[in-house]
This record gives C-alpha cells, sequence and structure tokens, in this order.
C-alpha cells in the first residue's frame, strides 16, 4: 500500500531555539526543518529569530540572514532571487513556492514555518534530491525533434502558432508543482507529474516539432500520464501562475481526439 | 515517493523509462466520461421510475417494468454504473495498492465483482419486464 506515515527516522523530534539577536527592536519568528545525514538524528524544527530591521522583505532574505547572522550550517538552494531560477523552492506556510518570491509578511499569524518541497528524499535541511524529477523531465525529450533537413536559416513559424506555447514555455521546473500533487506523492516512480506533462505539452503543441505522434505514444499510458485526477495543487502552487493540470488536460484531449 | 529496498545501479532515466509505455488508458478515459454523461442523463427516469415504485408490489412494479422505455432505461443505466464503478474502482487500485500480486488479484477480484453486479441487475429487471 502506499505510506501515508513517514518512516521511524524520518519523524521529526524536537529542535534547537536559538537565542533572539542582541539589540533588536523588531524580530520575525522563523520555524525551519533541519535533517543533517551525518548526525544519525532524526529531523527537527529549529526556531530562529530574525532582526526584520537588518532583513529584506523576503522569506529567502530571511534564511540568508539566519545563515549570516546565527547558524551558517543552515542548508538550502538558492541562485538568482528573483523568481527566475527556480533553485529555492520549498514549503513555506503549507505551500509549496518559491522563497524570494514569497514575503515574509504575507504570512500572517505567528512564525513563518519553512520545510523542504514535500514527498522527496531530503539530502540535507532544506535541500531535496531531485534526481527523479530530472529524470522525468529528460524522458519527455524536451527538444525540438525534425525529420526535414534543417532549413538554412531558422525552423518558422506563426505568430499564432507562438502563441500556442504561452502558458507553457515560461515553467522554471522549480518542482513547486509536481510536489504539492498527491497523486505524484504515490506514485511518482511511474507517474510523470505535472512539470514533465507541462513541459510534453509544450513540445506537443510546438508547430515546429515533427515528432507529436510520437511524443503522444510515449505519453500514452495509465501511470505516465493518466494518475493526473485534475487536483488542482499544482495549479495552486506554480509560483508563475501557470496551470499544469490545463496542459495535461489538452495531452488527453489529443490522445482522444486521435482515436476518435 | 516510494523508495526503493536496495540502492539501484540503474540510471534515474532507466527507472523512469523503465518498461515503456502502454500505450493504453485513452479507451478508458474515454468511457470514463462516456458513462459519467450518459449516467447524468439517466438518471432523470431513473428517478422517477424508483418515485413510482414506492409503494408498489411486486405485481405493481412488474407492470411498470413491462413498459419497453422504462425497461431499456434501467437496463442502460446499470450498464453504465457497473461500467463506470468498475473504471473508477480500478483507478483507485493503482492509485493506492502497490503490491504487484495484491494489486492483480484487486482488479481481477473488481471485475469479477462489477460484472457480477450488472449481470444479476439485467436479469432481474429483465425478469420483471417479462412478467415472470
Amino acid at each position: 500500500m502506499v505510506e501515508f506515515a513517514l518512516p521511524k527516522n524520518s519523524k521529526i523530534t524536537g529542535g534547537k531555539t536559538w537565542p533572539k539577536p542582541a539589540g533588536a527592536t523588531e524580530t520575525r519568528e522563523f520555524k525551519v526543518y533541519r535533517w543533517n545525514p551525518d548526525d544519525g538524528k532524526n529531523p527537527g524544527i529549529d526556531t530562529y529569530h530574525i532582526d526584520i530591521n537588518d532583513c529584506g522583505p523576503m522569506v529567502l532574505d530571511g534564511l540568508i540572514w539566519i545563515k549570516n547572522h546565527i547558524d551558517p550550517t543552515l542548508t538550502f538552494r538558492r541562485s538568482c532571487r528573483e523568481g527566475v531560477c527556480g533553485s529555492c523552492a520549498m514549503n513555506i506556510d503549507g505551500q509549496n513556492t518559491l522563497a524570494c518570491t514569497k514575503s515574509m509578511h504575507d504570512v500572517k499569524d505567528g512564525a513563518v514555518k519553512v520545510n523542504p518541497l514535500p514527498h522527496q528524499p531530503v539530502v540535507k535541511d532544506l535541500v531535496p534530491d531531485l534526481t527523479n524529477f530530472y529524470a522525468q523531465y529528460a524522458s519527455i525529450e524536451p527538444w525540438l525533434k525534425t525529420t526535414t533537413p534543417t532549413p538554412q536559416k531558422e525552423w518558422r513559424q506563426s505568430h499564432e502558432d507562438r502563441e500556442k506555447l504561452d502558458g507553457l514555455y515560461e515553467c522554471i521546473l522549480c518542482a513547486c508543482c509536481s510536489t504539492s500533487c498527491p497523486s505524484y506523492w504515490w506514485n511518482s516512480d511511474r507517474f510523470l507529474g505535472p512539470a514533465a506533462l507541462l513541459q510534453a505539452t509544450r513540445w506537443v503543441k510546438d508547430s515546429r516539432d515533427e515528432a507529436t505522434g510520437e511524443r503522444l505514444d510515449n505519453l500514452e499510458d495509465p501511470f505516465r500520464l493518466y494518475r493526473c485526477h485534475t487536483i488542482m495543487n499544482c495549479a495552486k502552487a506554480c509560483p508563475k501562475g501557470l496551470n499544469p493540470s490545463e496542459a495535461i488536460a489538452e495531452l488527453k484531449l489529443k490522445l482522444v481526439e486521435r482515436q476518435i | 515517493m516510494s523508495v526503493p529496498k536496495s540502492p539501484s545501479m540503474r540510471t534515474p532515466l532507466a527507472r523512469v523509462r523503465s518498461l515503456g509505455s502502454s500505450h493504453s488508458g485513452t479507451s478508458d478515459f474515454w468511457r470514463q466520461r462516456l458513462t459519467a454523461v450518459a449516467m447524468t442523463v439517466l438518471i432523470v427516469p431513473v428517478i422517477v421510475v424508483v418515485l413510482m415504485l414506492i409503494g408498489s408490489n411486486q405485481a405493481g412494479a412488474k407492470q411498470i417494468f413491462s413498459s419497453l422505455p422504462i425497461a431499456i432505461i434501467m437496463l442502460l443505466f446499470i450498464v453504465a454504473s457497473a461500467w463506470h464503478m468498475k473504471i473508477g474502482m480500478q483507478v483507485v487500485i493503482e492509485d493506492y495498492v502497490h503490491n504487484e500480486k495484491i494489486k492483480l488479484a484487486s482488479v481481477m477480484a473488481n471485475n469479477f465483482f462489477c460484472i457480477a453486479v450488472a449481470l444479476a441487475s439485467i436479469y432481474a429487471i429483465l425478469k420483471m419486464s417479462s412478467g415472470v
């Protein structure tokens, strides 16, 4: 059966409360998931207080402030700090999102709770192991596939056909959507998940691509595609405002269309 | 995600590709929608028939079922709902049962159960409508 409970060694037990910063007049409490693969202990939730007058407004600013001023061992991914790279995807206040675009002031009550993306193996602290997620992306072969000899100039595309890729090409592969999907939690070994399927739709709909049928063949599977039950957590979680659920529905429609 | 018992030496891409696509699922997806629409339409006359049956004895029920349109509507409703039930339950089994042997046995039992329910209902409707 599906595992509904965390394994024994993944259960959260305890955590350290770090002292408030000296001289700070206004602080904000952060409760952050901590797990170190090297110390053999269960994960815990550490409590930090940041000086909000010395810190930027975003949750990522808070985490960087903690790393710089309180605890240099806190581990998390970050790069662009402006919602373009997708590195700092994590679960903040119960919602998967990007720490760099989520304001800590939008978390209304109590502490800012920060956890790694759900239901993925944890490498350390807030860093999930996304190996399977990236392999699923690779499996949809996200590049232009053609048989016609490459033209001397560019592959041409009408403005109308280019517009069909809007709402798809903007995906930054942060994994917020896939890791928010219960169907992906239970079957991520076989279900490709909303992110890979949204990208698959992007290539199926590309007017320049000559492998549309082959792409649909590879997706037509009760697990790869049809584990999507239109729960729509993906659309709610997407920090770029995309709708993977709608993209997956388009794939299903295309498969019905070629059959009927 | 399900974690393998022992570390696999297969590459992540090989694990994702696994046995490849089964090239199926679309028929079930389409039939589930087809039966859902059919039941949405048929539920209105079915409710009317059920209301007509309230308070009537077996002879009265036989008289109601002897009408050809009523018998056909009831038969269509049974076929659509049993089919829908079979597909829906199979999806639930595939979602949550991960042990391959238990999964196969559950899918098989689900098929048998839905066919048995459908056949028993069809037999009852035909028996009533033929006045036996």
